[in-house]
């Protein structure tokens, strides 16, 4: 059955009442969640994904789903440090590896772009296929290491604090307002959604879909190169086997939970932000809360398909 | 007031339904007797689609009674409804795109062989004697997803064959559908009247209505204003009933372009592998071609070639005496060509975006500065749903939440936001009712009479031959003639489309 007024209502809010319910019951419960300092821990840690959840979210509206920015971000970063290794002055270091891991995020968004839009790959295959690809090199790069660099520049980069606030933090959060300006207030927001809705009618409609398209993926890519940047900022280095492990779940799980449509055609940015604070918010109550570890990864299950029941959805009609 | 009868198949007391806060029918109460034929008439969003609804399992009545075959009737579900025996043709159609058309046919309710295995064989048999009893030339092979939007609307009235229905609900099936085809279904119709079966028909063309129907039934946002015999009733009747009062005249005289007026898109040898055959045309500012044929005569095609949608293999298209490469949608609205789409949900309009993003969605170039504003979108839509009457809470409403008629003058308006200078129009009036016709006729009249070009493409030859000064008659994917002033006739469109006149001839 389809959702009227009052109910439609509950249902586009209730990312958000969730995420209130949340905070006040793991406030009252555990003494050690209500910290500021841990508080501010949980935003830093989400930031990571959350970045990459925010390009997932334009991916998945306009139809599309992306499976290797888990890998991405771990190549992204690799090469970041990399160069970093190669240039003697700090703060040229790191300029320019800020810009290759920018670089490489972009080109390997592209990458999936033209696969999905030029060879018609389908994207759930392209994508699956370039996340063994990016996280194989990576291992090459590597030799299956971590790699590690002594640039000062960068730790102090990686821990920055502005009025108190980690950079990652702050990242996502202007990150969330300027791509909600994006999708709502800009030409290119309008035919994503078009284009999930029905892309044909989009294509009837003068709008260049593969181009489109095209860009939902660049974009994701992009932002998972700054996601490693920062990742490997953190302990000024960067794991080939773990870094950015299971991340393209997260920023999925995050869309969905936040109200996105699998679907396509519709979604928000804000409620993305929601969906990552509440995955990790509940990630980090479980800890405080003593859960053992081997149970967490079936409490984020149960929220993720909870959520998806929550969603209102077509009738389905015979 | 109802004729009573004793043997009634289905009685509707007091229906009432409500979306959410919002109530469409008011207490509407109706009987229909076994082997009769009611036409349901009423203008876009009287409610029509959703008494129906009611009927067939899709929407749950509100207040009120159904009685059916003598006892409470409550379907939940399609299924429910179809086990019953109510069958219905929808409004939109409802057909898998990927699956072919016999799977279509029979999806829901598959012929099975031993083994409980599908019986293919049988199905499409089937099919094809169901398909030929209404005269379609339609391969039950083909993936519905290849077929016009005519033959679509054949398979889902042969879907509905493929049941022994009690009671046909039919929401305009004649849309798309010219006057043979029509009578064929008219054919169908008597005989299944013969067998006690009852039909259901909403149309708004009142002369099929006069035609094929015993009683008449006339909603006025959601309240039953007439029902009655047919018998006594004429087609001005019928209006003034639906509307409240006597039609306007529909057609105007019509406009002759000027006769030095520069010629606008001119088309020339125009070929499609498969499709279009050497198609030579044009259209001068102010003038108003319109396009006749038959089912699969190529006109979409054409018009789609045009629009950039498909690619041409030879020919070339000139607008304002200047050759154009069009191979997108995007550069023929760019450069001044506009196309309204046959198939309103398939490929014309976002049921999940509001009125306001439809109307800008080709548009929206104009809306930003640099970021969308939202104020001037809706200030452009009210322009727009203000001067078509588009029935709508508001113009961020969702599409979905519209009724069919509703949804084509959408439609319209996306194509009119874009300010072409050449407007291909597919079927513009495609179930919309009387009133909303002859505004939609002056409307194009006045952009006429700014310069606008037109190519019309309709099923409807009324609406050619009351609009059009010339008029372009297609066969087979080639221009079969061309028909100007009084050599205009339906005898004569008909003998070029389908090639009659034009076989004896040689
Ligand atoms: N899902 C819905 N939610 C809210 N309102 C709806 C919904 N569906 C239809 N309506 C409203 O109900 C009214 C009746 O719609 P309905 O589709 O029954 O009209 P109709 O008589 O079939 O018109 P048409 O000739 O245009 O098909 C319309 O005003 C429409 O806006
Ligand atoms: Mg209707």
């Amino acid at each position: 059955m389809r959702k009227f007024k009052t109910s439609s209502f509950f249902i586009e809010y209730a990312p958000y009442m969730a995420l209130a319910l949340l905070l006040v019951i793991c406030c009252i419960s555990s003494s050690g969640f209500r910290k500021p300092q841990n508080l501010l821990n949980i935003t830093r840690q989400v930031s990571y994904s959350g970045i990459i959840a925010l390009g997932m979210t334009f991916v998945i509206i306009g139809g599309g789903i992306d499976l290797s920015v888990g890998s991405l971000l771990a190549l992204s970063g690799t090469l970041g440090i990399m160069t970093m290794l190669r240039i003697e002055n700090p703060m040229t270091g790191l300029l320019v590896a800020a810009v290759v891991a920018f670089a490489v995020g972009f080109g390997g968004g592209a990458v999936n772009g033209l696969l999905v839009n030029l060879g018609k790959v389908p994207p759930f295959i392209a994508t699956l296929g370039t996340m063994s690809i990016f996280r194989s090199l990576t291992l090459q790069l590597t030799n299956a290491g971590t790699l590690s660099t002594s640039n000062a520049a960068y730790g102090n980069l990686g821990g920055a604090l502005l009025c108190r606030i980690p950079l990652p933090t702050l990242t996502l959060f202007v990150l969330t307002a300027l791509g909600s300006v994006l999708l709502y207030k800009t030409r290119f927001g309008r035919h994503v959604c078009a284009l999930g809705s029905n892309e044909r009618v989009a294509r009837y409609a003068a709008i260049n879909t593969p181009l489109v398209s095209f860009w939902t993926y660049a974009l994701t890519g992009l932002l998972t190169g700054l996601s490693g940047f920062l990742l490997g900022g953190r302990l000024c280095s960067i794991s080939s086997t773990t870094a950015g492990l299971g991340y393209e779940l997260d920023a999925i799980a995050a869309a969905i939970i936040g109200g996105t449509s699998m679907s396509g055609g519709r979604g928000s940015l804000a409620g993305t932000l929601v969906g990552v604070l509440i995955l990790g918010i509940i990630s980090n109550v479980l800890v405080m809360w003593g859960v053992s570890a081997n149970l967490q990864d079936a409490v984020k299950g149960i929220v993720i398909v909870a959520a998806v029941l929550m969603q209102p959805r077509k009738k389905i009609s015979n | 007031m109802p004729p009573e009868n004793s043997q009634n198949l289905l009685e509707l007391v007091d229906v009432h339904k409500s979306y959410g806060s919002v109530e469409v029918l008011h207490g509407v109460s109706l009987a229909l007797g076994e082997g009769d034929i009611l036409g349901l008439i009423g203008e876009n969003g009287a409610g029509k689609s959703t008494l129906m609804k009611c009927l067939n399992g899709m929407e749950q009545v509100s207040g009120g009674r159904i009685i059916y075959l003598g006892s409470p009737f409550h379907a939940t579900t399609v299924a429910d409804a179809v086990k019953g025996g109510i069958i219905t043709i929808p409004q939109e159609f409802n057909l898998v795109k990927d699956l072919k058309v016999y799977e279509n046919i029979f999806l829901g309710n598959e012929l099975r062989g031993c083994l409980g295995l599908l019986d293919v064989a049988a199905m499409r048999t089937r099919s094809k004697e169901l398909l030929d009893e209404l005269g379609a030339a339609v391969d039950v092979d083909s993936l519905v997803e290849d077929l016009s939007v005519a033959a679509r609307q054949m398979v889902e009235v042969a879907k509905a064959l493929s049941y022994s229905a009690k009671l046909l609900i039919m929401d305009e099936p004649t849309t798309v559908l010219n006057h043979d085809e029509v009578q064929v279904l008219f054919g169908v119709i008597r005989r299944l009247k013969a067998n006690g079966t009852s039909v259901i028909f909403i149309s708004h063309k009142l002369r099929e209505v006069l035609e094929i129907c015993d009683k008449v039934a006339v909603l006025r946002d959601g309240e039953l204003v007439s029902f009655s015999g047919i018998e006594g009733l004429d087609e001005a009747e019928l209006a003034r009933r639906m509307v409240g009062r006597s039609p306007s005249q529909m057609f105007t005289e019509k406009r002759l372009p000027a006769a030095d007026a520069e010629v606008a898109l001119e088309v020339s040898h125009l070929s499609v592998e498969g499709l279009l055959k050497d198609i030579s045309f044009s259209i001068r500012r102010g003038e108003i071609l319109g396009f006749a044929g038959l089912v699969g005569s190529g006109r979409t095609e054409l018009a789609e070639t045009i629009y950039g949608v498909r690619r041409a293999n030879t020919g070339c298209i000139r607008l304002f005496g200047k050759e154009v490469k069009l191979d997108s949608p995007r550069k023929a609205l760019d450069s001044g060509i506009a196309y309204l789409p046959e198939d309103r949900q398939g490929t014309g309009i976002l049921t999940n975006f509001s009125v306001a993003s439809n109307v800008t969605l080709s548009s929206l170039k104009r809306y930003c500065q640099p970021l969308i504003s939202p104020e001037s979108e809706i200030k452009a839509a009210q322009g727009y749903v203000e001067a078509f009457h588009i029935k709508t809470p508001g113009t961020e409403t969702l599409l979905c939440d519209l009724s069919g008629g509703n949804q084509q003058k959408v439609a319209i308006a996306k194509g009119l936001d874009c300010k072409p200078s050449v407007f291909i129009f597919d079927e513009p009036t495609r179930g919309i009712d009387i009133k909303a016709k002859s505004e939609v006729y002056a409307f194009i009249n006045s952009l006429l009479k700014q310069g606008l070009a037109c190519m019309l493409i309709s099923s409807d030859l009324e609406e050619v031959i009351g609009l059009c000064s010339r008029i372009a008659v297609m066969r087979e994917g080639a221009l079969a003639g061309e028909l100007a002033g009084d050599d205009i006739s339906e005898e004569a469109i008909m003998y070029l489309a389908s090639g009659v006149h034009w076989h004896t001839s040689h």
